[in-house]
């Protein structure tokens, strides 16, 4: 039987968060009325002009410098040519040759398998308008006139290419939570899926292990989150797969991801491939970028989540921890604070991953909003290494620093929860305990370790769950040997 | 006296700064003449009496405070190519049949901000594509030197209105010749600066990569203080040159003594009518004799310039174009699809030689004819450039006829394309380079009508192009001007 591999390059779109559109001074506001955000250039009123963003451009070189690219020193704006009536000037201004940034990497890890995802080129684009199709179906076939709404026409996009490297639908989804992860880090967009300011389209073609050939690819579309990506491109390797091994072949097409079906449909087939005419816009001169510009975009780049979640792991963090506290903003910042006034890392990691995002979560509350400080998380921490305060015990009383009720000491006295840490006191629990059970005592002297537990749970009953397990077993053993 | 409309601008910039005369006065004699001259040359699309009246009102205010702005109350026109807010603006187009726009362009601002007073909407090719303003959906104009001809184009109603006195000056723009051009066949001064260096937010765009907006006047003087209103940098046209203007008007009397002049030898004889050739020839003649060096260049690459030019231009105006489709101005023929609609618009409104053009571009860009058709194109472009760069290291200017051949007669080109473009001969390789020239008019031809002289300069180069363009001017001595019946309405 045939051993199938997938090829799987993947398309990025992300709108970049600027104060202007890509080439006029219109606010980019997604909340206005229809048509309110407009002017001459992207309604492109005769006569009217385009002029680069400089925001937006910036944007665009800091996503390409994160990604390792290599920033291109004179870089061409193109027009892509076709007719639609929500794209004012019936022709994009896009990229083609030497766009913004090209070659560049992404490096993603799948269960602890680490692979590096080739990034071809960024890219600027600007967006179209909105059709709203009024009719009964909603769709353009049969709808009775359609709305434009050109407040999104012009919109800065930026496109991440990359290279056909990813092997698996796991791999394509660990790129796109590292791509938005370094999007978000950058501060350029939100890059939520779900709103569309991220928008992620997948070639996919599948080939027999061994073969360098590539496969015919299909284009899935319409997938808005990461989880669906990773569905729609399992569902089309699948697909594939299936057709191929019944003796039929792929078609190159457009294919649509169904989120309530879990399947993609064939889009609208073309019969000819669009020929867009690019040429080089006459309109805009090409963009130089000399050294300062770059070396200033590199001045600006922030910590990655690579390197952040790096540090964390040599704090004492696992990867999975610190891939949370990296995509959790608010929480690595009381994180590393808490760390710096020397908390332990692994404990302050998981108490911020786990009790404290349940509890924002639950409460739907931010951080800020509760009495969690990075101080009380020091304390908490100090308690626990101490032996103050059992892991147990110490959750509970997280919980109660959140709800605003005080710092972890105080709490913890108020509810009775601190260790007995005292030896002596608890030694004469451990003695008076032995001398209700002397067989207990016997079988262990005799080599048989099991009472140990029950000697424990006694000595803990005792003391009303206040001493140290730990130690309690310690002196027990001790005892014995004794 | 003499009409207030046959001023020059600084003959009516004296008087109105005299108080011999109000800026009203001036546009009363400039629409008086329009009345007269309208109905036999039809050089304007709009007349905007109203904003005409309120902008020499406000200018002879502004004069009676003792403002002293350059246009200040002088009537000019403006090609309607030009985009004015409040006042329709169709490009000589049907597709564009009542549109009013929004904004103003940059230039126009400049104008209206240096006092001038805007007469009207001057008639135009459409879309600025032609060579005799006969492509305007509107009608052509006539030449008011024999209104059996053209005025040239596609700036012919800005020429013809300034060679009628239906304006002082005029604004036209220029893709391959169509100032210059229109300017030598009515007798009157046309210039097209450096690439960039007027703004061409607000003018539609025929070829973006050629396109600059340029005066029309009865003098060279005249044409440079029009130039310098609308001069300079504008955030709002990326294209546009973010550096130093050069002092067009400072050596407009520093005569041609030790200038080096280049003529153009590819300009110089095949496709040039002979009484053109003699009146270029002469005007080289007295330059010599007033000190300029003459040097005989040859810049090989110009032969292919029409081609290359035939290819980008439409290639830019097929995407420049797209916009008009109905959807958001403008005309809209309906349809039972969208893409109907817009199909059925653009058929419906674009006219013969736009839609030849258009298709022209798009085949031209299409995948597997790019690189033989627009790479080609640009390849010649680039040789031109060098040729020109190469030959500006020898000589301050260079020169050539304007025209092949005097104003012909209306409809003997309109069958032939070819034959049209070919008007476009000597004007063209300039655009495709990106520098400047202008037309001087030096005589009149076998026929009687006005021949013009062209000279050539580097980029940036306006000073030393208006000083040797004001020498030929004095040394050529031509004062003539068009004469229009006047008798149809003084006596009926």
């Amino acid at each position: 039987m045939t051993e199938w591999e997938a090829v799987i390059g993947l398309e990025t779109h992300v709108e970049l968060q600027t104060n202007s559109k890509m080439f006029c001074g219109c606010p980019v506001d997604f909340g206005d009325e229809p048509n309110t955000a407009v002017c001459p250039v992207c309604l492109a009123l005769p006569g009217a002009l385009p002029v680069p963003n400089e925001q937006a451009i910036e944007g665009i070189l800091s996503i390409g410098e994160a990604l390792d690219c290599t920033l291109t020193e004179d870089s061409l704006f193109y027009r892509k040519n076709y007719f639609y009536p929500d794209l004012p000037k019936n022709y994009q201004i896009s990229q083609y040759t030497f766009p913004l940034c090209v070659d560049g990497r992404v490096d993603v890890d799948v269960d602890g398998e680490p692979t590096t995802v080739g990034i071809t080129r960024v890219h600027m684009e600007e967006d179209t308008g909105k059709s709203t199709h009024v009719g009964q179906s909603g769709r353009i076939h049969g709808a009775e006139h359609t709305l434009l709404d050109f407040n999104r026409a012009g919109v800065p996009l930026v496109e991440i290419v990359t290279e056909p490297d990813i092997r698996s639908p796991e791999q394509a989804r660990a790129y796109g939570t590292e791509l938005q992860r370094i999007v978000r880090a950058i501060g350029v967009s939100d890059a939520r899926l779900e709103e569309g300011s991220m928008r992620f389209d997948a070639n996919i073609s599948v080939r027999p292990v061994g073969e360098q050939k590539l496969g015919t690819r299909t284009e899935v579309k319409n997938v808005n989150s990461l989880r669906s990506m990773q569905r729609a491109i399992a569902f089309e390797i699948t697909r594939q797969i299936e057709i191929l091994e019944g003796g039929g072949s792929i078609h190159q097409e457009t294919r649509h991801w169904d989120e309530a079906k879990g399947m993609t449909r064939s889009g609208r087939t073309k019969e000819e491939s669009e020929d867009y005419r690019y040429f080089q816009d006459p309109d805009l001169l090409p963009l130089h970028i000399d050294e300062a510009w770059r070396d200033r975009v590199a001045a600006r780049r922030p910590e990655l989540p690579a390197a952040k979640r790096e540090r964390y792991m040599g704090l004492g963090t696992d990867r999975r921890n610190a891939d949370l506290l990296v995509d959790a903003g608010d929480l690595a910042g009381l994180f590393e604070e808490a760390v710096a006034l020397g908390a332990d890392a692994r404990n302050t990691g998981i108490w911020l991953t786990g009790e404290v995002v349940r509890y924002l979560r639950n409460e739907g509350v931010d951080v800020a909003d509760t009495g969690l400080t990075a101080a009380s998380l020091k304390q908490l921490s100090t308690m626990t290494s101490d032996g103050d305060l059992s892991a147990t015990a110490a959750k509970d009383v997280l919980a109660a620093v959140l709800a605003g009720e005080g710092t972890p000491r105080e709490i913890a006295e108020a509810r009775d929860l601190l260790q007995m840490s005292d030896s002596t006191a608890i030694e004469a629990e451990v003695l008076a305990v032995l001398d209700e059970h002397p067989d207990a005592l016997e079988k262990i002297q005799s080599g048989d370790m099991k009472p140990i537990g029950f000697l424990v749970g006694q000595v803990m009953r005792a003391t009303g769950g206040k001493a140290d397990p730990r130690m309690v077993q310690d002196l027990i053993r001790r005892r014995a040997d004794g | 006296m003499t009409d207030l409309a046959d001023l020059t601008i600084a003959e009516a910039t004296a008087g109105l700064r005299s108080g011999d005369f109000t800026a009203v006065d001036l546009l009363g004699a400039v629409e008086l003449r329009a009345a007269v001259s309208e109905s036999q040359i039809h050089a304007y699309l709009t007349l905007d009496r109203e904003g005409a009246r309120t902008a020499a009102e406000a200018a002879d205010q502004a004069i009676a405070d003792g403002d002293t702005r350059p246009l200040l109350g002088i009537p000019v026109a403006v090609k309607d190519n030009m985009v004015t807010k409040g006042v329709e603006t169709t490009a000589g187009s049907q597709i564009l049949a009542g549109w009013t726009p929004p904004y103003s362009g940059t230039a126009v601002k400049r104008i209206e901000d240096a006092g001038a007073v805007i007469v009207g909407k001057t008639n135009l090719d459409e879309f600025a594509m032609g060579s005799s303003t006969e492509n305007s959906a509107y009608g052509p104009t006539r030449n008011p030197w024999n209104t059996d001809t053209v005025p040239g184009g596609s700036s012919g109603g800005s020429a013809a209105a300034v060679a009628a006195g239906s304006a002082l000056g005029a604004y036209g723009s220029d893709t391959g010749g169509s100032i210059r051009q229109p300017a030598a066949l009515t007798g009157t001064v046309g210039a097209k600066p450096t690439y960039g260096l007027v703004s061409r937010y607000g003018l539609i765009a025929f070829a973006s990569s050629l396109d600059q907006i340029g005066p029309i006047a009865q003098t060279v003087p005249d044409a440079a203080t029009l130039l310098e209103t609308v001069v300079g940098w504008d955030p709002l046209d990326a294209t546009s040159y973010h550096g130093d203007v050069p002092a067009i008007s400072r050596s407009l009397d520093a005569g041609v003594a030790g200038v080096r002049i280049g003529v153009v030898a590819e300009l110089a004889g095949d496709g040039i009518d002979p009484d053109v050739l003699a009146a270029t020839r002469t005007t080289i003649g007295q330059l010599a004799d007033a000190g300029a060096e003459i040097v005989e260049l040859s810049l090989p690459a110009i032969e292919y310039a029409l081609s290359a030019y035939y290819l980008i231009a439409p290639a830019e105006c097929s995407a420049n174009l797209a916009r008009f489709d109905g959807v958001r101005y403008g005309l809209r023929v309906d349809g039972a699809t969208t893409e109907e609609m817009m199909a059925r618009t653009r058929a419906e409104g674009f006219g013969p030689e736009v839609t030849r053009r258009i298709l022209l571009g798009t085949y031209a860009l299409s995948a597997g004819y790019y690189d033989a058709f627009y790479g080609q194109a640009q390849r010649v472009r680039t040789l031109l450039r060098r040729e020109f760069a190469a030959a500006y290291d020898q000589v301050d200017v260079l020169v050539s006829p304007t025209a092949p051949t005097t104003a012909f007669e209306i409809g003997s080109k309109t069958t032939d394309p070819l034959t049209m473009y070919l008007s476009d001969i000597c004007t063209i390789a300039t655009n495709l380079a990106g520098d400047p020239a202008m037309s001087v008019p030096v005589g009149v031809g076998d026929d009687g009508l006005p021949i013009g002289f062209q000279v050539l300069a580097p980029s940036l180069g306006e000073e030393v192009m208006f000083q040797v363009a004001a020498e030929v001017e004095r040394l050529a001595g031509f004062n003539d001007r068009a004469k229009l019946a006047t008798s149809k309405v003084v006596a009926p």
